[in-house]
C-alpha cells in the first residue's frame, strides 16, 4: 500500500496466465507511466491523429438543468427488462453492471422486481400501520417518519433469484448485467424499525412480523422480529434523494444482507405475530429446492459472492496487453476479507486489491492487473468474507440442488476469453 | 402523550438494561397515531397457518368453478392447467425429478396461503375485488382439483384451517436453527 514507485517486483507474475501483483494498481497510474510498465504492452500504440479545436469549444454549452441526465452518448446504458406474459408490471429489470463501475448503483439503474407493477402512491395518503402483538396499534404518516432519527448505510440489495440461470444445464449467453443484474448497492437512509416497534409497545416474545406492501399484489413476507430489532430500517432515501417509485416510494423495508424480496417495497403494514404467516412468497417462491425433493425454507442471508464485471460478457477485449480485471464482491453476513482471481480457469489464484472502504453487507470493488497474451484464458473470482465463508463452486451447488434454475446461487462465475477478444459465459 | 412517552422511556431503559439492541437506545418523537381494531380491520387481510384471520363466509368447488371460468381461466388455463401463467394443479410425485412441477397441490405447504393469496392479489387485474365467499369457493375449487378435498366439501374458517396439504412436510426450515449454514 505504501509503495510510491514501481519496482520490478511490481510486475511480478502472481498466478498463471498473466496475473500480476495487485501492487501494480495500488501504486497508482502515475507511477506506471514512464516505467517498465509500458513494456508490458505487446502492441505499441499507433501514432495519434493531429489535434483540432472541437466544435463544443467554439460556442457556449447548454444552460443549467433542474434535474441532470446522463450524456446522450451513454443513452444505451440501460436496465434490461424481463416480464411475465400477460401481466405487465410483473417481472424484473437488471442493473447493467458491465457498463458501470465503483460500488454505488445509480438510482435510475437499480434493479427492479415487481409482483404487480409500480404503484403511484400519493405520500400524503400513505400510512404505515403497526399492529398485532403490540400494546398500542399505531399509524405513521410519511411526514411523521421524516421527523424520526435516521441511520445512513451503504448496503447491497440482491434478489434471491439473482444469477439463478447459471444453474441451468447450459450457461446463459447474455451480458454480465443480465446474468447478475438482480443486485444493486445504494446509500440507504431511514428510521430504525426498533424505534417504531418500541413506540408501539411490541411484544418481544412474539417472534415474527408480517410485512406487507401497498402494491396491487399486497406483496407480503414474514420477517423475524429479531432482524427488525437489529439492523432493519424503514428506508426513505436512496443515494441522497427520496426513494424512486420502483424502489418503494414513499417508504420501504430494508433488511441488510438478506434476500431482496424481504425488503418489502411500498411498506404499509407490519403485523406482529407469533409464527410465520407462510405467505405465497415464502412458500411457493423463495424456497430453495434440493435434489431429494425437499425445499429449504427461510434461507434469508445472501451468502458471500463475487463477479468480475470487466472483462465480462457484454464487453470485448481490444487486443493483447495490460488490462484491469475488476469486479464486485459482497456478503450478507459481513465484510469481504479477500477476493482471489484466476486467469487459468481456477488452476492458480492470486489476491486482488480491495478498494476502501470495505463495508459490511455492501459491495466491495476489487482490482487485479492482468497481461493478456492473446491466448486462451478463463477469468474467475472467488470471495471470502470475514466469517471465513468461501464462495462455492457452481459444481458444489449443483450437487446439492441439481442442475436447474434456483435461488441463492452464489457460485463462482467464469468468463472465457477467446483469441478474438470475445467473452462468453462458461461453466468451469 | 406524556404517559406514552414515559412508557416508551421505561421500555427503552429496560431494553438498554437487558443489554439488547443498540438501535433501541435511540428515541423517536412519538408521532404514531393510535388506531382502533375496528378502524384497522380493512387492512388486516393476512391469514395465519392456524387459520387465524380467516373471515366469516363459505364456498364450494362447484361455485368456485363458475367464478374460475370467468375470472381466472384466461391466465391459468382450463382447470388450473396453467398457461400463459402459473399452473395451479397437479405435479404431485414430481418433486424428486429435475423437471419437477410445483403447484398448489404438489408444493404449497398450507391451504390458508391459497385463501390469503387469492384474496390479496387475484384476479391480477382487479385484486381485493372478490367477496370472502368467492375466495372460499375458489379455494375449494383449487383444492378439489388437486384431490386434496372432496368435490362437495365446503370451505369456511373452520374447515380450511384443518386441510392438510400433501407437501406439508416437504420443507427444511433454515431459520432460526440453521440460519448460518
Amino acid at each position: 500500500m505504501s509503495d510510491t514507485t514501481l519496482t520490478n517486483s511490481s510486475l511480478e507474475v502472481v498466478a498463471g496466465n498473466g496475473l500480476l501483483h495487485r501492487r501494480l494498481f495500488l501504486t497508482g497510474g502515475a507511477a506506471l507511466a514512464g516505467t517498465a510498465g509500458l513494456s508490458l504492452l505487446t502492441a505499441r500504440p499507433v501514432g495519434a491523429e493531429p489535434l483540432e479545436i472541437p466544435p463544443w469549444m467554439r460556442a457556449p454549452g447548454a444552460a443549467m438543468s433542474a434535474y441532470g441526465q446522463p450524456s446522450r452518448f451513454e443513452a444505451d446504458v440501460q436496465r434490461v427488462t424481463g416480464g411475465t406474459p400477460n401481466v405487465v408490471g410483473s417481472g424484473v429489470s437488471f442493473t447493467p453492471h458491465h457498463r458501470l463501475h465503483g460500488t454505488i448503483t445509480p438510482n435510475s439503474l437499480h434493479f427492479e422486481r415487481h409482483h404487480s407493477g409500480v404503484p403511484a402512491i400519493d405520500p400524503d395518503q400513505h400510512r404505515l400501520l403497526i399492529h398485532g402483538a403490540v400494546q398500542r396499534p399505531l399509524t405513521f404518516t410519511v411526514d411523521n417518519l421524516l421527523r424520526y432519527p435516521t441511520v445512513t448505510r451503504i448496503q447491497f440489495l440482491e434478489c434471491a433469484g439473482n444469477s439463478g440461470q447459471n444453474l441451468n444445464p447450459q450457461p446463459p449467453q447474455a451480458p454480465c448485467g443480465v446474468i447478475h443484474g438482480l443486485m444493486s448497492c445504494s446509500e440507504w437512509t431511514g428510521v430504525p424499525l426498533a424505534i417504531l416497534l418500541e413506540e408501539a409497545g411490541v411484544d418481544r416474545s412474539a417472534g415474527w412480523v408480517l410485512a406487507e406492501g401497498a402494491d396491487a399484489a399486497a406483496m407480503s413476507r414474514s420477517i423475524p422480529l429479531e432482524k427488525l430489532m437489529d439492523d432493519a430500517i424503514v428506508a426513505l432515501y436512496q443515494n441522497g434523494e427520496r426513494l424512486r417509485p420502483e424502489n418503494g416510494y414513499p417508504m420501504r423495508l430494508f433488511l441488510p444482507g438478506w434476500e431482496g424480496n424481504m425488503s418489502v417495497k411500498w411498506l404499509r403494514r407490519l403485523k406482529v405475530v407469533s409464527e410465520a404467516t407462510m405467505t405465497r412468497d415464502e412458500t411457493s417462491h423463495y424456497t430453495d429446492v434440493l435434489l431429494n425433493g425437499k425445499a429449504l425454507m427461510f434461507t434469508y442471508p445472501m451468502h458471500v459472492k463475487s463477479v468480475i464485471t470487466s472483462p465480462s460478457t457484454g464487453l470485448a477485449l481490444q487486443g493483447p496487453g495490460l488490462y484491469e480485471i475488476t469486479g464486485l464482491a459482497w456478503s450478507g453476513l459481513g465484510k469481504i476479507a479477500r477476493v482471489e482471481v484466476s486467469a487459468d480457469g481456477g488452476r492458480t489464484w492470486a489476491d486482488a486489491a480491495l478498494s476502501e472502504p470495505v463495508l459490511s453487507k455492501s459491495f466491495t470493488r476489487f482490482r487485479m492487473p492482468w497481461r493478456w497474451s492473446g491466448g486462451p484464458a478463463v477469468l474467475m473470482s472467488r470471495a471470502i468474507d470475514d466469517t471465513g465463508a468461501v464462495q462455492p463452486t457452481r459444481a458444489s451447488l449443483v450437487r446439492e440442488h441439481g442442475e436447474r434454475q434456483n435461488y441463492h446461487n452464489n457460485g463462482i462465475q467464469a468468463w472465457n476469453i477467446a483469441a478474438s477478444g470475445e467473452i462468453s459465459n462458461v461453466f468451469a | 402523550m406524556s404517559s406514552r412517552n414515559a412508557r416508551l422511556r421505561a421500555m427503552v431503559a429496560m431494553a438498554a438494561t437487558l443489554g439488547g439492541i443498540h438501535a433501541a437506545a435511540q428515541q423517536g418523537p412519538g408521532l404514531g397515531q393510535p388506531i382502533s381494531a375496528a378502524d384497522l380491520a380493512p387492512w388486516d387481510i393476512s391469514i395465519q397457518p392456524t387459520g387465524a384471520g380467516l373471515p366469516a363466509g363459505s364456498g364450494t368447488a362447484a361455485k368456485g368453478a363458475e367464478i374460475y371460468s370467468v375470472k381466472c381461466i384466461a391466465c391459468h388455463g382450463e382447470k388450473g392447467a396453467g398457461q400463459p401463467n402459473d399452473r395451479l394443479v397437479g405435479g404431485q410425485g414430481t418433486l424428486t425429478e429435475l423437471a419437477q412441477v410445483r403447484t398448489i397441490g404438489s408444493f404449497w405447504p398450507n391451504a390458508t396461503t391459497v385463501f390469503d393469496y387469492i384474496r390479496r392479489a387475484m384476479p391480477f387485474q382487479a385484486p381485493e375485488s372478490l367477496t370472502n365467499d368467492e375466495v372460499y369457493a375458489l379455494t375449494a375449487y383449487l383444492l378439489a382439483l388437486n384431490g386434496i378435498i372432496k368435490e362437495g366439501d365446503e370451505m369456511n374458517a373452520r374447515t380450511l384451517a384443518r386441510v392438510r396439504m400433501p407437501n406439508r412436510d416437504g420443507f427444511v426450515v433454515m431459520y432460526p436453527e440453521r440460519a448460518q449454514r
